[in-house]
């Protein structure tokens, strides 16, 4: 008889004929309300959202393909996908391990560890950029070393290796995986120190090692929230705009990924151009969204059976 | 097993990024406007460099506010060629990070300035603020775009021919500072290149007058039709030489010093020219310049050096920090 005593309580003011009338908000509050939300919905977000894609459209499909012809813009799309391809997996790995010590260990300086995993939430992007400028830009503390052969000890071992990092490719991976750093290990902290340790004792004491808990008790368990962490890093690393900025000096074809290769477009007044690589980041989020809501959806499934 | 495969994949990138920089194509940092001038020229110098020599040679552009690619350069953006708005640009590449030799600028031609430009106010159809001169610009009332000197090379000649043009008129160096304060309080808003405040002015609607540079004053009649907006050409004006110089330490490094000074030469060369004032870029060499003749009004130009005396003294007086540019726009 517990059973339908606990669901009712779980589902609190969902269907509106069950609520006590107390609690339920007159008619016109409830209208009201709806409208504003959606019209603020659709001033801010589905309007600007149509204009990106009637602006791409504004001289028809061909020229809407056509823009996608240039070589700038295929370079662009590549170094997009492959620095989200690099910064991903990094963040997870990292988000994983960083989840997992703070939700199943206790240690000096835990919060500490937290406060900075929320750094680059905090700064700006365009800080994050220079960080990384002041670090190995030429005039900065390893910049001067890198590829000149100027340094006392390693000077030609530094030269024969020609490591760029600044307005190159791994300067933008860089900036860019700092920027995403949170996403998953923000998402996964909460979910662990929810779960708690029991099930992993319980995995431990019938003699799993370490892995094998992993394996087939966390990450199961963990399935959900860091398929979400990752969707939200992706989106981010794929957008990243002011970090991504400084470091990448704007060799076209070369160091522009899709958010810079838009402004570029745009200030050359082709904003047709423009608005097209800008309609296909926005599909990117759009597809992002659908598949968060899909892992809420599946996420809600999943839960009260485990 | 999955963290091998993703090791390997990191590396793989890591060597991936390598390779691809090491093959030979030629960097040009250039300034904001010059984007389409530089398209076209590539295409005519890898061309006649293929015609010469056999090889295929890749230009890759990167444009800005001059100012900060001279310190994208300095702080490590391996450009062969810098293509900058003026002189105190490439001599920044010696001062901060002695990129170049001192005297870069005896290198070439004409202060290694292959093309000239001068500075014009842009106003919308019918020039409805009645904008003839640099006077009705310090009028109340009237909205200025003009990008930041600090970043722009483009606003450091707009400054400076606004100063050149108080100082003749009104004859002290303090009325001109009256004049270049009055100025600047009628702009609201100071983008970073000369392409973003051509963007501002244009398709953003903001302001009764663009300070522009000719070229991009020309440009954006042809891209936005000449019915939208109009050339006002000042009784004053100063001849903007945009200088160029290959990077040595840069070219040394990669290889490729004989192609990046070829690639200069060939900016004076007939066709070079011939690209430069179909871009709308004054054009140094007699023959072209009589054939565009009419296309460039004639107007009573100064010069950087013999009013200012040179780009070292004018940086830093107007535009270093705690110069006359910062007590006039702090303020």
């Amino acid at each position: 008889m517990a059973g339908p005593a606990t669901s009712l309580a779980g589902k609190p003011a969902r269907t509106g004929a069950g609520t006590p009338r107390v609690i339920r908000n007159p008619l016109w509050v409830r209208v009201v309300f709806m409208t504003v939300a959606l019209l603020f919905l659709g001033c801010f977000l589905l309007l600007p959202l149509a204009a990106v894609f009637a602006e791409a459209l504004r001289k028809g499909v061909g020229a809407y393909f056509h823009s996608f012809a240039d070589p700038d813009v295929h370079s662009a799309i590549w170094l997009t996908l492959l620095t989200a391809a690099i910064a991903v997996p990094a963040n997870l790995v990292f988000g994983v391990a960083a989840a997992w010590c703070i939700a199943k260990y206790d240690f000096r300086g835990k919060s500490l560890l937290v406060t900075f995993i929320d750094l680059p939430f905090a700064v700006s992007p365009v800080i994050s950029g220079l960080i990384y400028m002041l670090i190995f830009g030429l005039q900065g503390w390893l910049g001067p070393y890198l590829g000149s052969g100027d340094h006392p000890w390693f000077g030609e071992w530094f030269n024969q290796q020609d490591i760029k990092i600044v307005f190159a490719v791994p300067g933008i991976v860089l900036a860019t995986i700092f920027v995403t750093f949170p996403f998953v290990a923000r998402e996964l902290i909460p979910l662990m120190q929810t779960q708690g340790n029991d099930e992993e004792y319980a995995a431990l004491t019938l003699g799993a090692s370490g892995w094998q808990t992993f394996w087939r008790v966390t990450l199961p368990n963990i399935k959900w929230g860091l398929f979400y962490g990752v969707i939200l890093c992706n989106a981010r690393a794929m957008g990243e705009f002011g970090a991504v900025s400084v470091i990448s000096g704007k060799i076209r074809g070369e160091t522009t990924t899709m958010p810079l290769q838009v402004e570029i477009l745009y200030n050359e007044n082709n904003s047709v151009a423009a608005f097209a690589v800008a309609s296909l980041l926005a599909l990117l989020a759009l597809v992002t969204l659908v598949l968060k809501s899909f892992i809420e959806w599946r996420h809600a499934q999943t839960r009260p059976s485990a | 097993m999955k963290f091998k495969v993703l090791l390997s994949f990191l590396v793989a990138a890591a060597l991936a990024a390598a390779a691809s920089a090491k093959s030979i194509t030629l960097l040009n940092v250039s300034y904001d406007p010059t984007r389409e001038l530089y398209v076209d020229f590539n295409a005519a110098f890898a061309k006649y460099w293929k015609a010469k020599t056999g090889d295929d040679v890749t230009i890759k552009q990167s444009h800005g506010g001059s100012g900060a690619q001279a310190r994208a350069i300095n702080d490590g953006l391996q450009a062969d060629v810098a293509t900058l708005a003026l002189a105190a640009d490439v001599d920044a590449l010696f001062n901060v990070g002695k990129l170049v030799p001192q005297d870069w600028q005896k290198r070439l031609p004409n202060n290694s300035a292959p093309y000239t430009s001068t500075i014009v106010f842009l106003v919308r159809k019918g020039n409805p603020k009645g904008i003839k001169d640099w006077d009705d610009l310090v009028k109340p009332g009237v909205t200025i775009v003009t990008p930041n000197p600090k970043t722009s090379g483009g606003a450091r000649w707009n400054y400076l021919a606004a100063w050149g043009y108080a100082l003749k008129k009104y004859g002290s160096d303090d009325k001109a500072k009256e004049f270049i304060a009055k100025l600047y309080k009628n702009v609201p808003v100071l983008d970073s290149g000369a392409r973003g405040s051509t963007t501002t002015f244009v398709q953003r609607e903001i302001g009764d007058v663009a300070i522009s540079w000719e070229n991009e004053a020309f440009l954006a009649l042809k891209e936005y039709g000449a019915d939208k907006f109009a050339i006002v050409v000042p009784s004053l004006s100063i001849l903007a030489e945009p200088t160029v110089s290959v990077v040595d330490k840069v070219v040394k490094k990669k290889g490729t010093e004989e192609v990046a000074k070829a690639y200069l030469d060939y900016l004076y060369s007939d066709e070079g020219q011939e690209i430069a004032a179909r871009n709308f870029y004054r054009p140094r060499n007699a023959a072209v310049q009589a054939k565009y003749a009419k296309v460039f009004p004639q107007l009573e130009l100064i010069t950087i050096d013999e009013a200012f005396g040179g780009w070292a003294k004018a940086q830093k007086t107007h535009f270093a920090d705690g110069g006359v540019f910062d007590q006039i726009y702090l303020k």
